[in-house]
This record gives C-alpha cells, structure tokens and sequence, in this order.
C-alpha cells in the first residue's frame, strides 16, 4: 500500500510541474502588460520610476479616457438589454407554444451563426447610413445584439425549457396575465440563463472591434478599443507609445477579468449548453 | 343531448385557448422577427444586390454590371495571395489550437481545487478581447518593451534581440502565438465539456481488459469525443478563416502585404478604395464558402451522432 501511494506521489510530481509551468506561461502576458503599463521607459508619459504617467497620457488623448469609457460602456449597456429583451421573449415563445412558423423563425435566427460578420456589415453600413444611425451608438448596439441573438435565443429557450410547466399552470389557473406569468414567475426561474447571456453580450460589446471600426468615423463615437488602437499611430518624438498601450489595454482588460472570475459559473454554463459560437 | 352541447362547448373552448395560445406565442417572437428582418434578412439581400453593381456610398443605387464585380475579385493584385494565406494561417492555428486545447483538456479532466484554479488561469485570457489582446502583443513583441528580446540577449542566445514581426514567417508564427494563448482556453472548455459525457466505466472497463494510455486515447477516448471535436473544429476552422483584428492591429497586414487575409482585402476594397460593388462582391463569395464549409461540417456531425 505504501509503495503506490509513494508512486503515485511520485509521479505526480512531474504533472504538477506541467501544468503549474504551463499557467505561469499562460499569466505571464497579463502580468507584463499590468508591469509595463506602470514601469519606466523611454518615449511614453512614465520615464522616471514606476507610476501612472501612461494612464494620465489615456486621460489626454482625444476625448479623453473617460470619454472611450462612456462610449463602450453605453454600447455594452445597450446591447445587454436589447440582446436579453429580446431573446428572452423569443426564448420562451419558442420553449411553450405552438405557433404557425415558429421552428422556421427559430432556424433563421440559428442561421446567423453561418453568416460571416464581415459579409454583413458591408450592407448593414450602408442600410444604417440611410437610416441616419450613422456614427450612432446605438447603431453598433443593435449590430452586436443581432450577432448575439442565435446563442441567446437558444441558451434562453433551454432556459425556459427546464422550467417545470406545474409552475406556470397554477399561475395561469389563479388567473394571471402570460405577461404577469413571464414576468414574475418565469424570469426569477431562469435567471442563471439571464446572466451567461447578459455576460456574453457584455463581454461581445465590450470587446467588439470591427462594428466601431467600420461604422464610427467620429472621434467623439469612439470606442475603448479603438482609441487605444489609434493611440499607437500617435508618434511622440518618433516613437510609438508603448507604455500608454499597455496602460489602453490594462483598462480594457479590467471589466472582462472582473466580471469573468465573478460569474465564471455562469461563463461555463455557456459552453455545457453546446450552444457557444466565438 | 345536453351532454353532447356540453362536450362541444368545451371543446370550442379548448380551441380558442390554444388558439389564444398561439397568438400570443407569435406576439413573444415579433421582436425577434423585426430584428432579424431588419437586421439580417436585408442586409443579406442588399449585399447580393450591391455586388450586382457599381454602388455608390452617398449615391447608392447604380447600374447592373454583374458579372463585373466578380470578374474583378479574380484580377485584384491582393486578392490570392490572401486566400493562400488566409488558409495556411487557418491550417497552422487550427492544428495548435485543438491540439493544445485537447492536451490541456486531458491534463485538467479531474477535479480538485488545483485543477479549477489552473482552469481559470487558461481561460482568462478568452475573456479579454481580440484587439485588447492583439495590442498587448503588439507591445510584448516590440523591440521598444518587449520582454523576451531582454531575456534572450541577457542569456546570450539571441544577442541581437529578436524580429518578431518584421519578417513573413515571422509575422504570422508571432500573430499564431497570441491566437493559440488567446484561444486555447475556450478550445480546452469545450472538450472538457465533451470528455465529462464518457462515462467513467468505459474507461475501467478497458483498464480491466488491460488496455495502454496510447490504446485507451485512441480507441475510447476519441472517438467518444468526435461530437466535440467536430464543433471544436467547425469554430476553429470558421473563425480562423475570417480573422481581420489580430492582423489589422498586430501587424498591419506588413512586412509588404504578406499578412493580409481576405477579410482584411473586403475591408481596404470597401473603405480604402471605395469600391462598395467588389467588397459586396467579395462577401458574396466568403458568405457562400463559408456556408458550404458549415453544411459540410455539420452533415459530418450529424455522421456521428446516429
């Protein structure tokens, strides 16, 4: 007994290695750029000692730090509700009735999945200039919720689907509207399903690059990603500013990271489902 | 008779309750359907219509010309360099990728509290974003701050520093690296969710029928891990062939356009030369092959699983 627990220790002692070296080469990008966002270094806002002159260097660009903030926060916020709005309507219309048409709606709104972002966002340019949603925020909100839709609806008509229907009846019997029954027994029951969709939409918006490229042209419409892609173009004394990308890219990362170790939970549930496309 | 009155009466009801049902199941789905026609469904048939003709941005409309359009996209000087590298980039990541992702997979397949942890160090970074994580290493692989030119010239192997960008070969194993640390986390995800469906007794009973590691993986493990593999491979593949950020920020589509991929050439036709027409052309085509790529895919799927 003693000899194969003494081997078993043994041997895995070099799978410990394997794998902890591993998540160390994994970490060690994040860990870099959080260093050489604060670390001195020639030709950036940070040249004495360690400090935030590259975060003060973000304030000064442009609009100004909190200005790309607002921007990517309101599309990340739009784009939350209108994707959960309406994937969650859809979601338990597909789950509890029967309707003319139903499964047809449901496989198109799939088939965006087969559809290249970059096919569709050549017409949908020149359909939201016509619109007047040209430079508009709200414009790429709606862009990216559509692009949301197919993992939503699906992740919430499962949702919807696990709910017992014993549930719903009484409720129906004690003479409650659908609406009433939807909006105060079904959401609370598939809340888990709000949040894996909430948070992938917030992460897609958050993170989007090429919707803001192509459909904002205004410097006061832009984006995180973009200014920090932007800021690099800036030549100071002919050198790129390294240091204040790191510090674009540390601000970028902070939501994603925080919201990603908070609801992990719900970010795993999104790939059991089998329903995740990237 | 009052009994059948009765019967009837309530079978009227029935109706119109389903009836009622269905009605208001299709209101729930109105906003899906408004958004997916205004959004998807016209944009699809505006694209097959602009690569039709000469469109113009602010004047729209403009005459047929097909097939000109198309015929364009063989002459464009960008246009296959691009798909050639497009698909060797496709190739080189997506063997890194699921490789890698497997490998990792296989290694956290248990659970214990050292395994969920190093679970979440590799995903982390799939939580960042592409261009996020496409600066971090446009600075990690400068000569200005890079980390690894220092190390390699502090230990004397490389006393010049190292070129990660300047040189083709360079350029694309270097975009490859950030992608596979990028993405390797959500390859490992869903084949961890694809091992965990084996059963745990196929496993022992092969190991009581003293079956090796090597014969296990191969006969057991990956076959059982097809439906997987297959969707593992259907998003690697796809996203691969569509990759722009990396490019556009990373490398900028240089040294001398060797990087650039084919949605990067839909981009520059459209924004950079104006061309509305050839671009919609191009997606067209992309759209269609993409499509195919998919239906193919899915049919090799659905193979499996009867």
């Amino acid at each position: 007994m003693a000899d194969t627990a003494q081997a078993s220790s043994l041997s895995r002692t070099p799978y410990h290695v394997l794998t902890g070296g591993l998540a160390i080469l994994f970490l060690f990008p994040l860990l870099w750029c959080t260093y050489a966002s604060v670390s001195p270094q020639a030709f950036t806002g940070q040249t004495n000692g360690f400090g935030f002159g590259n975060y003060t260097t973000l304030f000064k660009f442009g609009i100004g730090l909190g200005g790309f903030v607002f921007n990517s926060t309101v599309i990340s916020v739009l784009t939350v509700v209108i994707t959960l709005a309406i994937s969650t309507l859809g979601g338990y219309a597909f789950a509890r009735f029967k309707f003319w048409g139903r499964d047809v709606i449901f496989l198109v709104t799939l088939s965006i999945l087969m559809v290249p972002y970059a096919s569709l966002l050549i017409p949908l340019y020149v359909l939201l200039n016509g619109a007047g949603l040209a430079n508009s925020l709200l414009g790429v909100a709606l862009i990216v919720s559509m692009f949301q839709l197919p993992f939503a609806t699906y992740m919430m008509r499962i949702s919807f689907e696990a709910v017992p229907r014993d549930l719903e009846e009484s409720a129906l019997v004690d003479g409650c509207t659908s609406f009433d029954v939807l909006w105060r027994i079904m959401l609370p029951a598939v809340r888990p399903g709000l949040v894996t969709v909430g948070l992938f939409a917030f992460l897609a918006a958050w993170n989007d690059y090429f919707a803001p490229l192509i459909l904002l042209s205004d410097p006061t419409k832009e984006t995180l990603p973009l200014a920090v892609a932007a800021l690099r173009t800036q030549i100071l004394l002919g050198q790129v500013d390294f240091g204040a990308t790191q510090a674009g890219v540390v601000v970028m990362a902070i939501p994603c990271v925080v919201l990603f170790l908070a609801l992990q939970r719900y970010y795993v549930r999104g790939f059991m489902s089998g329903a995740v496309k990237g | 008779m009052q009994q059948e009155l009765q019967h009837s009466r309530s079978n009227s009801r029935r109706w119109s309750w389903h009836a009622q049902r269905a009605l208001v199941g299709f209101v729930y789905t109105i906003p899906t359907i408004a958004f997916i026609g205004t959004l998807f469904v016209t944009p699809l048939i505006l694209v097959a219509r602009m690569s039709l003709s000469n469109w113009q941005l602010l004047g729209g409309g403009g005459n047929l010309n097909f097939p000109k359009n198309y015929v364009s996209i063989w002459n464009n000087r960008l246009f296959w360099p691009a798909v050639s590298f497009t698909l060797e980039y496709t190739i080189l990541a997506t063997i890194l990728l699921i490789g890698l992702g497997l490998g990792l997979a296989m290694l956290l397949q248990a659970t214990s509290r050292w395994i969920s942890a190093l679970r979440t160090v590799f995903l982390l970074p799939v939580s960042l974003g592409l261009a996020a994580a496409s600066l971090l290493a446009f600075g990690f692989f400068s000569r200005e701050i890079g980390p690894i030119g220092p190390f390699l010239q502090s230990t004397g192997l490389a006393p010049g520093g190292i070129a990660f960008l300047s040189t083709p070969i360079a350029a694309l194993l270097s975009t490859t690296f950030l992608i596979v640390w990028k993405f390797a986390g959500f390859y490992m995800l869903i084949l961890l969710v694809g091992l965990q469906g084996v059963p745990e007794d196929v496993y022992e009973a092969v190991q009581i029928d003293g079956a090796g590691r090597w014969q296990t993986f191969r006969y057991i493990t990956l076959p059982l891990l097809r439906p997987s593999l297959g969707l593992a491979l259907i998003l690697c593949i796809t996203g691969s062939l569509l990759a722009f950020d990396q490019f556009f920020i990373l490398t900028k589509g240089g040294p001398d356009n060797s990087t650039v991929t084919i949605v990067q050439v839909i981009y520059r036709e459209a924004f950079q030369r104006q061309n509305l027409g050839t671009a919609a052309a191009l997606s067209v085509g992309l759209l269609v092959v993409l499509v195919l790529i998919n239906l193919v895919q899915l049919r090799l799927l659905r193979g499996t699983e009867t």
